[in-house]
């Protein structure tokens, strides 16, 4: 739902960090200005894989905290997914759909590397 | 869908109509009839059973029952916050705001309303219901400016609505009109003991008192006035006084009703009209009306069979009435309800009750009159007996010869009902029906594990009360049929954590992708999960100790191991220091003093004789473990599954009855073993003499003096399921103390599975408590020396991880909120209680 009403909105890429700011394997949160307000992303670096790099939420709605990126990144069933760190439910990495609740999914962000950089389309 | 297409209209889109469109789909429904579904309510179709959780974290969509497209994605139209407002049976249409719409069947999913007692005042605003989500959002509301709430109702809901207003820090009362709480489900000796656990928990309990009216109060905001003049005020006031089916629709159009309400229905979830249906809590059947999610399902199902009946193929199914055993956990309060549980509706009954003041604990049995039969069943305090009692119950299993067995404490042997003993008949969901024989079908036709079985039949996806029965049947079953139930770790290892250890030291593997690399399953992306990656990171760190948060090793940790804290419900950190022994210098509870006032945590002393601060940004636990490294303190674990405190008492320095230093031993021990990371969390105790104010009986290692020494205990828990730990060797002297410790723990870390505490690896281990003196005494096995050896490498490598990370920049670079800024979270709102802050 939330994408949805985002695409249509003016987006564009912005420059969020660079790779040093990450953590391999593992994720790391930062905020990112949206049409809708300021967001807090969890930002996954997957290095070796395809993709390497995932945007999420970083807010989890199940737990009612700001904590994704502190998550264990894994996958299940052949997904990339992140278990969140206080009640464990596992959100896909892809698109956000949470494994435990059909109802609930979390915004995803277009990102990429440009160089060093890590931009973000929002 | 086709142009001929019927219309069915279904009115309400709560649990039972939202079951009933499932059960349409899932029937190929959709090829015979256009649907459209009515709903008044904005939000569609939630999880009402667990509406409660909207006020511990759950917003409405994760509550929501399908995904928010799924009703277009499956043909079907979804018409939220309209309601219908009338039928007109002749021209056959439904009536709303919105105009008119033709329907060929009808079905009546209305549900129920809360019925709030007719009394002069009961329309006040602040006096509210507990029923939907925008009720919950009023309460919410209204809570922000109230400091007290009353729930006018002691049933079910109505201590489910108190301890809601209980989370939102409201001094809360419960009134109730009966003598006592729950009435329908417990008698007076039960429920006293419900009122004085609910009473233990700070709220208040009214019983025999009927409200007459309710006016403007003078300390707050309403005065309730009762029938014997008494009075209490409060802010807010939630009905709860029962409910009442919402049937004025089916009123209006002269449908037969019940003659307290509810519309009549047959076994087909007929009306008296052929063309309507009903189902759920506004559908009357053979004079009752079911309030519970289960039945509810059965009429979905049962109205979906009549839905799609045809002359050639007719309605094979019917509803034949439910159930209404509960079991439920109220106010954290275990309260269980089975059959005729009172006993008064069954001529000749005969009553078997245990009650344990002491332990808040009370059991009725009730038996048929020969003592064959169980007739009904009410538990106060521990619902374990529940699942037992309810198979005996719905299956009309023979009693054991005394049937008193079945609700004695389970220590006197009370006998469980093994799965193998449930015939096939034995119901094991009632959410969704689903019985023994038919998870044996769904098993039969090639099912191969719990998932499978969940996935074909619906069990356990309900209210998940029968997950533990199911997972044992299943597990049963399947080794029954001689398949090996898989105990590997997850799906990226074929091994057992044991399995993983062993590899790891025999190969000598030093991280996580060389172990996935050559041993993990292929099939995967070999990320690995939350499951195998906490687990592999213990094993390395038991073998190699290298520190836990090397570049490595720290995409393994769990959030509290990654950033060495405890994470709290709203992400913050709780940060506590290791205290050897609980001794503590005057200058170091300054420090910790200091340390708190800078940085706004609340301060606790823990069960673990220790100080807990809690409430620590993430960006701040740096500045604060600088500090506290300069004051001498070292991280205290109290994140990891590695030792925690080696709790002791004062002994013989100071106690006139010790017989040997205990606290000196247990800095000894807690300063040996803190480096060490187990399968599970360790706790020690050691006690100067035989009186134990250690409690080091209920630790994994206690250690009580002798005249002669140290008596060895092991094996003992606290916590969930408390075990005391058992005589190990006795007057042992300091040195073969730590030797048999050291031994002990070795081969714990060696053999057990994630997770599992000393306890429960101790009972799970053949052989028992004599197989692990042959091991660790008598080094039967011949490993003792190399276990030893191993402990030594682990005590000589110990490093402070706060240490080990505060002089590393790479490291800190972790602990910002915000990569790209640093303004803090502004989510993270505290607020003031007794003098501290804690989360709002
Ligand atoms: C702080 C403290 C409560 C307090 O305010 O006193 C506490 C707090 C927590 N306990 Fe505890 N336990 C604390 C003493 C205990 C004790 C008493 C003791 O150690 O003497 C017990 C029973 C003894 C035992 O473990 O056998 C205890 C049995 C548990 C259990 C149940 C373990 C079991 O085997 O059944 C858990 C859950 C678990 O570990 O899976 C738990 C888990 C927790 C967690 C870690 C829950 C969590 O994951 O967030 C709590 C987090 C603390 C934090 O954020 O800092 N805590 N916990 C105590 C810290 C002691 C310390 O200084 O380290
Ligand atoms: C706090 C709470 C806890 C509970 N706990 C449990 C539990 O532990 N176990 C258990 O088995 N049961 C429990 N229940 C009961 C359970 O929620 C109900 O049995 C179940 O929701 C009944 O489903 P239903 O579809 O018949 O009614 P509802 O879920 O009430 O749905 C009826 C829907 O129809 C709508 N509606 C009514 N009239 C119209 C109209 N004219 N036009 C359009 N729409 C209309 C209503 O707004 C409502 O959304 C609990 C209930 C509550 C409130
Ligand atoms: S256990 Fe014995 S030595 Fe220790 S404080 Fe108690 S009475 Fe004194
Ligand atoms: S009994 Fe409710 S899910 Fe099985």
């Amino acid at each position: 739902m939330n994408t949805a009403t985002a695409k249509t909105m003016t987006q564009t890429w912005q420059k969020l960090c660079t790779k040093a700011d990450l953590v391999e394997y593992s994720g790391v949160a930062a905020w990112v200005e949206t049409a809708e307000g300021p967001a807090q992303v969890a930002l996954f670096y997957l290095p070796g894989k395809d993709p390497e790099l995932y945007a999420l939420d970083h807010h989890d709605p199940m737990a009612g905290a700001n904590v994704n990126a502190r998550g264990i990144v894994g996958d299940l069933k052949g997904e990339p997914v992140v278990a969140s760190p206080l009640y464990k439910h596992h959100y896909r990495l892809a698109d956000g759909q949470c494994l435990e609740n059909p109802g609930v999914r979390l915004r995803t962000w277009a990102v990429s590397f440009k160089g060093n950089a890590v931009w973000i389309e929002a | 869908m086709n142009s001929d297409a019927q219309r069915l209209i279904i009115i309400g889109n709560g649990m039972v109509g939202h079951h009933l469109v499932e059960q349409l789909i899932e029937r190929g429904a959709t090829e015979r009839y256009a649907i459209t579904v009515f709903g008044e309510e904005r939000h569609r179709a939630y999880d009402r059973v667990h509406l409660s959780e909207y006020f511990s974290g759950c917003d409405a969509d994760s509550l929501a029952l399908s995904d928010v497209d799924w009703y277009t994605a499956n043909g079907i139209e979804l018409r939220l916050s309209e309601s219908v407002t009338a039928i007109n049976r002749d021209a056959g249409e439904v009536v709303t705001a919105n105009g008119r719409t033709p329907y060929d069947r009808l079905v009546l999913a209305t549900g129920s309303y809360p019925f709030v007692p007719p009394m002069p005042g009961s329309d006040r605003p602040g006096c509210l219901v507990y029923r939907t989500l925008d009720d919950l959002d009023a309460i919410r509301t209204a809570a922000e400016h109230a400091s007290t709430g009353v729930v006018v109702g002691g049933g079910l809901l109505g201590l489910e609505a108190a301890n809601a207003l209980r989370g939102l820090n409201l001094e809360t009362a419960v009134v109730e009109f009966a003598p006592r709480l729950m009435p329908m489900q417990v008698d007076s000796e039960g429920g006293e003991l419900l009122r004085e656990k609910i009473e233990a928990l700070g709220v208040q309990v009214h019983t025999d008192r009927a409200t007459q009216r309710i006016e403007d109060g003078v300390d707050a905001t309403h005065r309730m006035v009762f029938q014997d003049d008494k009075i209490l005020e409060t802010d807010l006031i939630v009905f709860s006084a029962g409910i009442r089916p919402r049937d004025e629709l089916a009123r209006d159009s002269a449908l037969e009703m019940g003659e307290r309400g509810g519309v009549v229905i047959d076994d087909r979830c007929l009306t008296s009209d052929p063309a309507i249906l009903a189902i759920g809590e506004v559908a009357l059947w053979n004079n009752s009306i079911f309030g519970l999610v289960a039945p509810g399902y059965q009429m979905a199902k049962v109205a979906a069979a009549t839905l799609l009946a045809s002359p050639d193929q007719p309605q094979g199914e019917s509803f034949r009435g439910a159930d209404m055993s509960t079991k439920l956990k109220l106010l954290g309060v275990d309260v269980g309800a089975i059959g005729d549980a009172h006993g008064d509706r069954t001529p000749g009954a005969r009553v078997f009750r245990y009650l344990d003041q002491l332990k808040q604990q009370y059991r009725k049995l009730v038996v048929s009159g020969d003592g064959r039969r169980l007739v009904g069943a009410m538990l106060v305090g521990d619902n374990g007996y529940y699942d037992t009692l309810l198979q005996y119950y719905s299956n009309g299993l023979d009693l054991p010869e005394d049937p008193a067995s079945l609700i004695l404490p389970s220590s006197e042997g009370a006998p469980t009902l093994g799965p193998d003993a449930l015939p096939d008949t034995a119901t094991i969901c009632s959410c969704h029906n689903v019985n023994k024989g038919d998870i044996c079908a769904t098993l039969d036709g090639g099912a191969v594990d719990l998932g499978a079985v969940k996935g074909e039949t619906k069990a356990s996806t309900g209210c998940g009360g029968c997950a533990a029965l199911l997972k044992s049947v299943v597990e049963h079953e399947l080794e029954s049929r001689g398949v090996e139930v898989d105990r590997s770790i997850c799906e990226h290892f074929a091994h057992t954590r044991q399995g993983l250890y062993d590899i790891v030291r025999v190969e000598g593997i030093k991280t996580f992708s060389e172990l996935i690399e050559k041993h993990g399953n292929p099939e995967t992306h070999r990320l690995g999960c939350d499951i195998c990656k906490p687990a592999v990171a213990s094993i390395l760190a038991s073998c190699f100790n290298e520190p836990i948060t090397d570049a490595a090793h720290i995409p393994l940790q769990d959030t509290n191991d990654t950033f060495l804290a405890n994470m709290q419900k709203n992400g913050t950190y709780s940060v506590v220091p290791r205290v050897p022994g609980g001794e503590i210098t005057p200058d170091k509870l300054v420090v910790l003093g200091r340390v708190a006032e800078t940085y706004g945590l609340y301060t606790k002393v823990t069960g673990g004789q220790r100080i807990d601060l809690f409430g620590a940004r993430l960006e701040d636990l740096p500045d604060i473990w600088s500090e506290l490294l300069d004051a001498g303190f070292e991280t205290g674990h109290a994140y990891a599954k590695s030792l925690r405190t080696v709790k002791s008492c004062v002994g013989s320095t100071w106690c006139r009855y010790g017989v040997q230093d205990s606290v000196g031993m247990a800095i000894q021990l807690e300063h040996r073993y803190k480096g060490l990371r187990s399968p599970h969390k360790l706790k020690f105790g050691v006690s100067g003499c035989t009186r134990e104010c250690a409690e080091a009986q209920g630790k994994d290692i206690g250690v009580i003096a002798t005249e002669h020494g140290w008596n060895l205990y092991v094996c003992g828990n606290g916590g969930m399921r408390p075990r005391h730990a058992e005589l190990f060797a006795t007057d042992l002297d300091d040195e073969r103390l730590v030797q048999l410790i050291d031994r002990f723990l070795m081969f714990y870390v060696r053999t057990a599975d994630r997770l599992q505490r000393t306890s429960v690896w101790r009972e799970n281990l053949e052989g028992g408590l004599a197989y692990l003196k042959e091991v660790v005494i008598d080094d039967s096995l011949g490993i003792g020396e190399e276990l030893e050896r191993q402990m030594q490498t682990v005590v000589d490598t110990y490093q402070c991880e706060w240490a080990n990370a505060i002089d590393d920049p790479e490291k800190l670079k972790r602990f910002r909120s915000f990569v790209n800024d640093s303004r803090p979270d502004p989510d993270i709102i505290v607020t003031e209680e007794r003098g501290q802050l804690r989360p709002a």
